[in-house]
This record gives structure tokens, sequence and C-alpha cells, in this order.
């Protein structure tokens, strides 16, 4: 029920706050949306769109950084696997 | 799709999930309140990549589900009445009144419409003055601001042939009706992401503070669902109790201001039913006084006549987290997506509807 696509905004249409509209692409598939509640939306800016309304926008420096994270993880776990091999066992008393 | 995709990649979700079981080290109850999250849950199999020590709670994330009976039956009456257009979205009009549904009420020659948008229904009225169109609205914050603009526009234009039907409830004050019930299971949330989004999340630090619970804003894709897990695993296990937004890309602290202000215009808060719950004090949206005129229960005086649930349906321990959906001994049985017995059932992003679609197999034989 509160499915929401992101999408590319292409066009931006009407002067009416109610009534201001957008086309935006799907992967290809265009819609228009309402943007009434995205006043400020920008052609170019990937929106959310949820029942024919935008209702956010996609903030790409944040969309990567959980990639960034894993990452970081991923390393991590590499060193501490490196620390452990070169780790000379520990001499017997 | 860019920002769908690479949300669904399984390498970075088995990494979420081998962190999740490395940080684990008793057992910890998460609940989601979003339908979205409890379908992507079941279908992705995300609970059964996480350790045997963590469970996921399905709440009543499903406006659809939580709608009462009640007002499913005042649609089928308005739907039957001669010149009336009834519209709402697709998964209302499964959802079985106590004298059939929407879609067999269309068969039987009403004219039932399925929108996209709120605004469609605006539209139609506009082309069709002869005819009453009402928009039977449901959802969460995420919906409000379409149901919302539907009423601004509808009275900008002065349309006299438009109403609605309004069932619109609100994720809060459910939260915290769950918190304070004896013996509640929740230890930690991941809120909805989208309606986080239109709402932001400065209304669940106080719900955080007062019981004590972990509340991660999170996303719908299995990364996003997984990565918020771990938020609230990692605060379960150092015993903290703090708001986090796992979903950034699209929720801000205070979410869409213009979005609020539109359900602001057109709606005030009210005391609201949820099925298979109750009653919950300020949960819900209703018209302002000043948008009377497209009020659908007043405009044709429509009764709210209570309706029993069927005494076996035990719907409301599963949306508070005592039952899981293939603990039920109507389960697949006597209550399927067919016949649904009651809230977790009628729609597809109900707890045990979605049990009943992906786990058929497993749960005839727990």
């Amino acid at each position: 029920m509160c499915l929401a696509v992101p999408g590319q905004l292409e066009t931006i249409s009407g002067d009416d706050p109610l009534l201001r509209s957008g086309r935006v692409n799907f992967s290809g598939v265009t819609r228009e949306v309402s943007l009434a509640c995205l006043p400020d939306a920008q052609v170019g800016d990937y929106v959310l769109v949820h029942v024919g309304m935008a209702i956010g926008r996609v903030d790409e420096a944040e969309a990567v950084k959980i990639f960034g994270y894993l990452r970081e993880m991923n390393e991590l776990a590499d060193l501490e696997e490196a620390t452990m091999q070169n780790t000379p066992a520990a001499a017997p008393p | 799709m860019k920002y769908l995709d690479e949300f669904r990649d399984p390498a970075a979700a088995e990494q979420l999930a081998r962190e999740i079981r490395r940080r684990v080290t008793q057992p910890w109850r998460i609940m989601e309140v979003c339908g979205g999250q409890t379908h992507a849950i079941v279908k992705f199999g995300l609970d059964e990549l996480l350790p045997p020590e963590l469970t996921l709670l399905h709440g009543p994330g499903c406006p659809v589900c939580v709608t009462p009976l009640e007002k499913i039956n005042q649609a089928l009456t308005l739907a039957r009445r001669p010149g009336v257009i009834l519209c709402s979205f697709g998964d209302m009009l499964r959802v079985p009144g106590s004298d059939g549904d929407l879609l067999t009420a269309k068969a039987d020659g009403a004219d039932v419409r399925i929108v996209y948008s709120p605004l469609d229904a605006v539209r139609l009225a506009a082309q069709q003055p002869q005819r009453e169109v009402v928009f039977f609205g449901v959802g969460f914050e995420t919906t409000a601001p379409a149901t919302a603009l539907a009423v601004l526009q509808a009275a900008a234009q002065g349309l006299k042939n438009f109403s609605l039907l309004i069932s619109h409830v609100l994720v809060p004050p459910a939260m915290e009706a769950l918190l304070a019930t004896p013996n509640c299971r929740v230890q930690a949330f991941l809120a909805a992401g989208h309606v986080c989004t239109v709402m932001g999340f400065w209304e669940y630090p106080p719900l955080a503070a007062k019981y004590h619970v972990p509340i991660v804003v999170t996303g719908f894709e299995p990364v996003d669902i997984l990565h918020g897990v771990l938020l609230c695993v990692a605060q379960l296990e150092e015993g903290r109790a703090e708001v986090e937004n796992q979903y950034a890309r699209t929720v801000q602290h205070d979410g869409n201001r213009a979005a609020q202000e539109a359900i602001r215009r057109a709606f005030q808060v009210t005391d609201r039913k949820w099925r298979g719950i109750g009653e919950i004090p300020r949960s819900g949206l209703g018209l302002r006084p000043e948008f009377a005129a497209f009020d659908a229960e007043r405009k044709f005086s429509l009764a709210d006549q209570a309706v029993a649930e069927p005494a076996d349906c035990r719907s409301g321990e599963v949306l508070q987290g005592f039952l899981k959906p293939h603990e039920c001994a109507a389960f697949g049985d006597r209550c399927t997506p067919e016949h649904p017995l009651g809230a977790t059932m009628v729609s597809s992003e109900g707890a045990c509807a979605a049990y009943y679609r992906y786990r058929q197999r497993t749960a005839a034989q727990p």
C-alpha cells in the first residue's frame, strides 16, 4: 500500500501550486505525476512517487553510503583475517 | 531500476545478515509496521537469513487490512446506489464486507472503478458532472497527501458531485497503543520508511524514550530491511533506545513540509477504529469541518452499523505480535485469501496473506 517508486523528473508544467505536475521516467516508462507536494523539484531530480504524487526526493549521496559501509566492513574482515594468519602461534611455555 | 536494483543485491544482503549473526548474543523481538516490509521479509525470506535468536513480528502495517468492516460495508452500500461511481485502489476491491466485496458488486452491475491515484477520481468527477463520484480513501500518512490534494483540488474546482469515504490512519499512535499493551512483545521497531518520507521522524524520540525501544526508520528493499535490523540489534545489544534513520536517502528529520501542510489543510486528527485491534485514540484523519460537503458519510447519510468479526479470527493477536500467522488454527484451512476471516488475510500485504502465499507448505507443517 505504501509502495513508492523512484523515477527521474523530465519535465515540469503548470503554475497553479495545486495543479503543478511533471513527467517522471521510471526506467523507460513515463508517467504524469503531481508535484504539488514537492514545490522545489527540479528537472533531473530523482523523485519518489506514490499514488500519482511525488512525496520526496532521492538523495544520491545518502543512497551510496550503505555500500561504502559494506565495503569498509569487508576490508576490515580481510584485515582481521590477514592479521590472524600473520600472527605467529604463541610459543609453548 | 536505479535506487531499487542495488538494494536487492544478494551479496550485500548476505553480508548484512552475517554481521547481524555476529552481533546477536541473546533473543530479541523486532516489529515492522509496514505491510510493504512484511511482504518483502516473507517474499525474500529475509527472516530465514537471521539467527534463531531474532524474531520479526509483523505489526499493523497494512492500511487495507485495518480498515474496519463497517467502512467496507458503507463502500458496498454506496457502490450499489444508482448514479454513483465508486473509486478506490485495487487492493480495496477484494476485501470482503458482510455482504460480498466491491468486485462482486461490480460484476453485479455497480459502477466500481480502480484508480491509480485519488486525483484520477477528481478528474473523473469533473468529466462526469451528472454522476456522483465517491473516492474510498484508505492509507497511512504516505497516502494522506494525495487524498488531501484530491479534497483541495475538488474544493478549488467547486465540484459538487465528488465526495470521499475516508478511513485514513496514523502510524505513531498505533505503535504507542502496542507499546502500552500489557505483556507487549515488541523490543524494537522498524519504522515505516515512506510514512517518514512524508512525516519525518520527530514524533518518535518520545516513544523510544518512554518505552525504552530502539526505533529505526527503514526502507523497503532487502538491503534496507537487513540494515534496519542490524541497527536495531546493535542498539538492543548495547542497551540503547534511540531513533535512527536507515532510510536517509529519502527521509529527513522534518519530513516533507509541503505534504504535511496539505494534510493539515484538508484533515483533522480523529479517533479511529483499527480492524483487529479496536479503537485507538487520535489515530486517524477525518475531513475538516469546512470540507464537510465532501464527506460521503454525511452526504449519503450512511449508517455506521457495528459489525462483529468472526470469533475464530485471531488477527488481533497476530497484529500485536502475540501469534505467528501459521500458529492460528484457522490459517490456510478455514481462512485463506479467497475466504479471509479477518484483517491480516484480506490483503496481500497482511501478514497472514503473505505467509499463505510464500510459506503455505511450511505453514501446514510448522
